[in-house]
């Protein structure tokens, strides 16, 4: 804080004041950027996936074994994606649209390789007739990406993205028939759970 | 060039014209770290409550009430109480006076750090 000394050291102080400036610039940025990414992931969006989730884990269950099983959640995933961009994107706008130049470009960002490989390891699984693997897949690779999205947001973000790499792990070694009702209880409930706190406690 | 105050060492370097505005126009109120980081999170949102705020900043009610009123007080933030249900819920937000003081003061420090590398 501010202190008396005789004028006669600033010349020797300047350096000091040089870092203490920088310092203080840095600080802002960082709480700036703690503070975007605070309210960038949209809870009343992720409670709209859930809804969308749960639809088609309805629709799929029906269709077990058939093309129009992954027909379904692809497009649900397409349908969820639109729908969590959108609020993504309406979320910042009502915070200033710097909100979403950073703190949403790095959530985009940290989500794009995980969701890569999703694409590639579910071509590559129902080639090999291995549909049963998808839904653990999918969740692990979902998560993975939330946690590492969310890994500076509120702490119910990467907690939902923990909760979902758990239920893929879990996924994967469970009976193949499980599947849907898994995905039902990670894409769709996870999603309006930790929407709906979200929503509540970290304002839409 | 004449300067006012030739009998002061280092008189006429750009140094000690940052330094002598740093002391006569450093806004102290925002220079306090807390308060800074109140007036910075708020800049980037378009309100913050009191809860939020207190787990942003990682502080206790108590320090972030008095550093909060001090804002308030200069009207760099403003400040809204209502009732969530039954809990009180105090929303803050930055007022136009609040974000000019701390876009002053980014260049205030802006203008030091290039002050130093043109030296």
């Amino acid at each position: 804080m501010a202190s008396v000394r005789p004028i006669r050291q600033a010349h020797n102080e300047s350096p000091a004041l040089h870092a203490r400036a920088m310092d203080n610039l840095s600080f802002i940025r960082q709480t700036m950027e703690r503070a975007t990414s605070f309210t960038a992931v949209p809870g009343w969006g992720g409670v709209a996936m859930g809804i969308v989730a749960l639809i088609a884990a309805g629709i799929a269950d029906q269709h077990r074994g058939t093309p129009v099983w992954l027909a379904t959640w692809l497009a649900a995933a397409v349908v969820a994606l639109a729908i969590g961009g959108g609020a993504m994107a309406a979320k910042a706008r009502r915070g200033g649209t710097s909100v979403f130049c950073y703190s949403g470009r790095r959530f985009v960002l940290s989500y794009i390789p995980p969701f890569l490989v999703g694409i590639l390891l579910t071509i590559v699984l129902v080639h090999a007739g291995l549909v049963s693997a998808l839904p653990g897949t999918w969740l692990l690779l979902y998560g993975t990406g939330v946690v590492t999205g969310g890994a500076y947001s509120v702490r119910a973000v990467p907690l939902m993205g923990l909760c979902f790499m758990a239920l893929g792990a879990f996924a994967l070694f469970a009976p193949a028939r499980w599947g849907d009702g898994l995905m039902a209880l990670g894409f769709g409930g996870f999603h309006i759970g930790f929407g709906l706190v979200i929503a509540r406690r970290h304002g839409g | 060039m004449a300067e006012p105050h030739a009998a002061r060492p280092d008189p006429g370097s750009r140094i000690g014209h940052v330094l002598r505005e740093d002391a006569l126009e450093l806004d102290r109120l925002i220079h306090e770290r807390m308060r800074l980081a109140i007036v910075s999170a708020l800049a980037v949102n378009e309100s913050l409550t009191f809860n939020e705020l207190k787990r942003l900043l990682d502080t206790t009610d108590g320090n972030l009430s008095v550093h909060a009123r001090k804002l308030e007080e200069a009207r760099y933030i403003t400040c809204t109480k209502s009732f969530e249900g039954r809990l009180p819920r105090t929303e803050y937000r930055l007022s136009p006076a609040g974000r000019q003081a701390l876009e002053r003061y980014l260049d205030h420090m802006e203008a030091l750090i290039r002050t130093m590398r043109d030296r």
